[in-house]
């Protein structure tokens, strides 16, 4: 097995026993990228030269003082909505095309602090509005377990690096759907855990989180990312975790509720029994299986699409060429600039948000779309409220199907948002939310999600873990023609 | 049949900019005058990524207003986003508050002349300033080019909405600088007209009553009013062209609201547009920002740190030192002035009332050209409030009269020099030793037995001509009070 294929954690047991160097390990994935990238399309954006030389520094580090942090020189990668001081940050659209900004989001300061290489930007849905990645301006990308299928979105380029051995893991705004597709480990958590200061969102909806190769590293990088920070009023003042910490602690006794909503919604076969397969793990492991009810499930999409919708046509209005980006040439005067820049710089999906965002607030459709998704947040929230006084997690599908092809639904957006079927509710409510590998359908990767109530990642961190011992799948690595 | 009658009706809003050190959402600094865009981060200048965070002294200047103004502080409130595009709001929305100001309810009084009057407040909510504009032409469109200033984008404002309590524009002149008073008071706004520190937009219309039947014009809106004359002249200009207008029945009636212009030069209004229907802005909540609560401890430990209000410092001038209510009006109309006007006071064995005249008389004179900068002038002025206790000491004393007194103000208040040695420099001080004045008055006596006569004959007006010689034996320098006594005394006249 080459060096971008391993784990962090055995990673950094190399590096610690100093058997391999930081420049190696960063060596490997670069050398993994100048093979299958130009078929993928990961990443936007590579720093060669600066990961190299952050992996040099650690390893003169290690040398010398030997007092560097444990996952120093373990490179990742960083999902190119995040905000990186001298380094391009384009979200995928041509509105942001030469941007770069003058400032490093929190996430990212906290990366570089610990010592991670940063490989580079990898690609997303253009504003992270997508489920596909198709919607970059800049190209999809490809999803390593079948190149004519999508790696899910919008963050896919982090996804399918990770799962390709293009990076040994990524900081992301998007998890669930792309772990799913790409067979990684992906954690979304708790609103207000990890700080959004940087994050270039189309909607506080977003969050951002690791995604991995298993679910050890996704504590790990977790543990890096998560932490309050003044800088973002949203963020929580909590205690620090140590999400590694009692990983294996297992799942006796641990009340698993299935919701009925979600088994009862349309999916493919496959994926089903995949998932009920998974859930029999967890019980085999000592897991209390039980049976609950969302009943606002079947509004959560509805709602969800709107609320980010609106605030999308919200946080986009900057980009009107005034002061960074894109700024269309020759307008006659400043409303056509604005028009042309927006009209130019955006990209077909982007436009239809803002044209449902701004309808749902405008004066006489407020209260029909914004305000009765707002309440339905509220009875979603108060589902889960209600549910985990009945179980401890959340266990169901995490997406209704494995990838599709690359296009097949581009025409058709009602098609494509069924992805977010099963992830919308935890979003609208802001909880933990976590997908594993649970297995192949039709030969693709298959999503195991658990939800769990606010600040339960680390419940949800141990059950996923027992569950990936127990499997004991070898999913983390597609078998590539690539590779 | 002669003309119908009617009511001007006048609702304002007024921004004032807050006097917080820092922006209403990011850290950079609020000072006035610096080059363009060096007061900017990114948050301000609404880079990708970038996340406000509410200055919490902006929130407690907001709500120390509102208290000031009388009104209700709900325990909830937060901030919605107010969406246009224009390049000098970065963001391309105005973090504002719609639903769920941090202030409701309030009532201000004021006067014209000896009339009270009081007006309603509808709200006074917190929201953030756009950036300046500075375009080559008239306004945006139309100009060859426009240069963007950011520093200004982002300071805290509060805007504070009247309800349609005003009826001229000499009351709304009046109610303006009472509020202004009252913000200065509190040290919540530095209210410079000039500066845009404080601005003024009124919302004008007719209720006339055409033989019975009520018939309202339509509202006009007149942005931008950058001084108290302008607020005054434009609301009687727009009165009275609304009438005229509507006797030539060339006036809208009930239609929505018209925004015009107000052209000090030419003294006139200009209608901008007719807004067919109201602007969208696309509120929504604003979900980067927690919303505010304020428990009731909170709001009364603000309360108990609000000054004495202008309104209780009228009333109290009148009680305790005596004054008119007119000059209890005009002493507290600014802080600073009031203040200097009680440590005088303190300082000064005498009749509060004097220290009022000079203060509203020769004080006041030299601060004449300061405008809004008054306070900041008599703080900063060479004179202190006890040097010209000390002055008027020597005055009611008798040691030099009260010309002389004018004179060594004069001189304190540009050099900063005491009285005492203002009065020495000068040679003003009085003769008031009586044997050296009766020397002289029995030796004018002598000198002038005509005049004796005639005043001893009944014509006491003759007396000013005895005065008078004593007077010029000594330069000026005898206490005339003196002076007339002995002279009465050695004439027998009572």
């Amino acid at each position: 097995m080459e060096l971008c294929e391993l784990t962090a954690c055995a990673l950094a047991q190399l590096l610690a026993k100093r058997e391999i160097s930081a420049e190696e390990i960063t060596s490997a994935v670069f050398k993994r990228i100048a093979v299958s990238e130009e078929l993928l399309h990961c990443y936007l954006h590579l720093d060669h030269a600066g990961a190299e030389a952050t992996a040099r520094a650690v390893d003169a580090k290690r040398q010398s003082e030997g007092s560097v942090g444990a996952l120093a020189g373990i490179p990742v990668a960083v999902m190119d909505n995040l905000s990186t001081a001298g380094l391009p940050t384009t979200c995928a659209s041509k509105v942001l095309q030469q941007y770069v900004p003058p400032f490093d989001a929190t996430v990212v300061a906290k990366i570089k602090a610990a010592g991670l290489p940063l490989l580079g930007k990898t690609n997303l849905d253009e504003f992270n509005l997508g489920a596909s990645t198709e919607s970059s301006a800049f190209g999809p990308t490809r999803n390593p377990w079948r190149t004519e299928c999508v790696p899910g979105g919008s963050a896919g380029g982090a996804a399918a690096a990770v799962a390709a051995g293009e990076a040994i893991w990524a900081v992301a705004s998007s998890h669930l759907i792309p772990a799913s597709f790409c067979g990684v480990v992906g954690l979304k958590p708790t609103y207000g855990r990890v700080s959004r200061f940087g994050l270039i969102s189309s909607s506080s909806l977003d969050q951002v989180g690791p995604l991995a190769r298993d679910v050890s590293d996704c504590a790990l990088l977790l543990n890096v990312m998560a932490g309050y920070d003044a800088l973002d009023t949203t963020s929580l003042n909590t205690e620090a975790v140590d999400f590694s910490a009692e990983l294996a602690a297992g799942v006796k006794g641990v009340r698993v509720g299935l919701p009925s909503e979600y088994f009862a919604a349309d999916a493919d076969p496959g994926v089903k029994s995949a998932v009920m397969q998974a859930i029999k793990v967890l019980e085999d492991q000592g897991a209390q299986v039980v049976e609950v009810s969302l009943p606002h499930f079947r509004y959560a999409q509805a709602a969800y699409t709107i609320l980010a919708a609106v605030e999308a046509s919200s946080g986009l209005g900057r980009y009107d060429g005034v002061r960074y980006g894109y700024r269309s040439a020759d307008a006659p005067d400043t409303n056509t600039m604005f028009s042309n820049t927006r009209g130019e710089g955006f990209g077909a999906a982007v436009k239809l948000q803002i044209l449902l965002g701004t309808f749902s607030v405008s004066t006489g459709h407020f209260a029909d779309n914004y305000l009765k998704a707002a309440k339905v947040r509220t009875l979603v929230k108060d589902d889960f409220a209600r549910v985990f006084t009945q179980c401890d997690i959340l266990a169901a599908p995490t997406t209704p199907s494995t990838a599709f092809r690359l296009g097949e639904r581009c025409a058709d957006p009602v098609m494509m948002s069924l992805v977010n079927t099963f992830r919308a509710p935890a979003d609208l409510a802001g909880l933990p939310a976590i997908s594993i590998p649970c297995g192949l359908g039709n030969g693709l990767p298959v999503g195991l999600q658990l939800i769990g109530p606010a600040m339960a990642e680390q419940r949800l961190l141990q059950a996923a873990y027992a569950y990936e011992q127990a499997a004991g799948l070898e999913l983390s690595l597609p078998p590539m023609e690539v590779r | 049949m002669g003309y119908p009658e009617y009511q001007v009706i006048i609702g304002l809003e007024i921004h004032a900019e807050l006097a917080t050190e820092s922006k209403v959402f990011c850290s950079c600094p609020t000072t006035f005058g610096a080059a363009p865009n060096t007061q900017v981060c990114p948050i301000c200048l609404a880079l990708p990524g970038a996340l406000p965070v509410l200055n919490e002294k902006a929130v407690e200047l907001a709500v120390k207003a509102g208290l000031a103004l009388g009104c209700e502080i709900p325990p909830f409130s937060r901030f919605d986003r107010k969406h246009y595009f224009y390049p000098d709001l970065p963001k391309a929305f105005q973090t504002s508050q719609l639903d769920h100001p941090l202030c409701r309810s309030g009532i201000v009084e004021f006067r014209v002349d000896d009339q009270t009057y009081q007006v309603r407040i509808n709200r006074v909510h917190l929201e953030e300033e756009a950036g300046k504009s500075v375009h080559s032409g008239e306004r945006l469109q139309g100009s060859h080019y426009s240069l963007m200033d950011l520093n200004r984008g982002g300071l805290p404002l509060i805007e504070i909405v009247t309800e349609p309590d005003l009826r001229s524009g000499e009351q709304a002149k009046a109610f303006l600088e009472r509020l202004r008073t009252i913000l200065r008071y509190i040290e919540v706004s530095d209210c410079k007209m000039q500066e845009g520190s404080l601005r003024c937009d009124a919302n004008v219309n007719l209720s006339i009553n055409d033989n019975g039947k009520n018939v309202r014009t339509s509202i006009v809106e007149i942005k931008n009013l950058n001084s108290f004359r302008a607020v005054e002249r434009a609301i009687n200009y727009e009165a009275q062209r609304q009438y005229e207008d509507y006797l030539d029945g060339n006036m809208s009636l009930n239609a929505g609201k018209i925004t015009a212009g107000w052209s000090d030069a030419e003294g006139r209004t200009y209608v901008q547009r007719q807004k067919e229907q109201a602007d969208d802005y696309f509120y929504f909540p604003d979900p980067d920002l927690v919303p505010i609560e304020i428990s009731a401890e909170q709001v009364e430990s603000w309360r108990s740190q609000l000054p004495e209000l202008p309104a209780e410092r009228e009333a109290r001038f009148v009680t305790q030192y005596g004054l008119s209510a007119y000059d209890a009006g005009v002493l507290t109309a600014a802080k600073g002035i009031a203040d200097f006007y009680e440590t005088v006071v303190e300082n000064f064995d005498g009749d509060p009332k004097i220290v009022a005249n000079w203060v509203m008389g020769e004080v006041l004179r030299m601060l004449k050209d300061a405008g809004d900068e008054a306070e900041q002038a008599l703080a900063e002025a060479p004179l202190k409030p006890h040097m010209l206790a000390e002055l008027l000491q020597l005055l009611q004393s008798g040691a030099i009269n009260g010309n002389q007194a004018k004179e060594v103000f004069a001189e304190m208040w540009t050099s900063g020099k005491d009285a005492a040695v203002v009065v020495k420099e000068r040679g003003f001080e009085q003769i008031s030793d009586t044997a050296a004045i009766a020397e002289l008055v029995n030796a004018v006596i002598a000198a002038n037995p005509k005049v004796i006569a005639d005043i001893q004959g009944g014509k006491t007006s003759a007396m000013g001509f005895l005065v008078g010689q004593v007077m010029k034996k000594t330069a000026g320098k005898a206490n005339p009070k003196l002076v007339n006594q002995l002279i009465r005394e050695q004439l027998n006249i009572t």
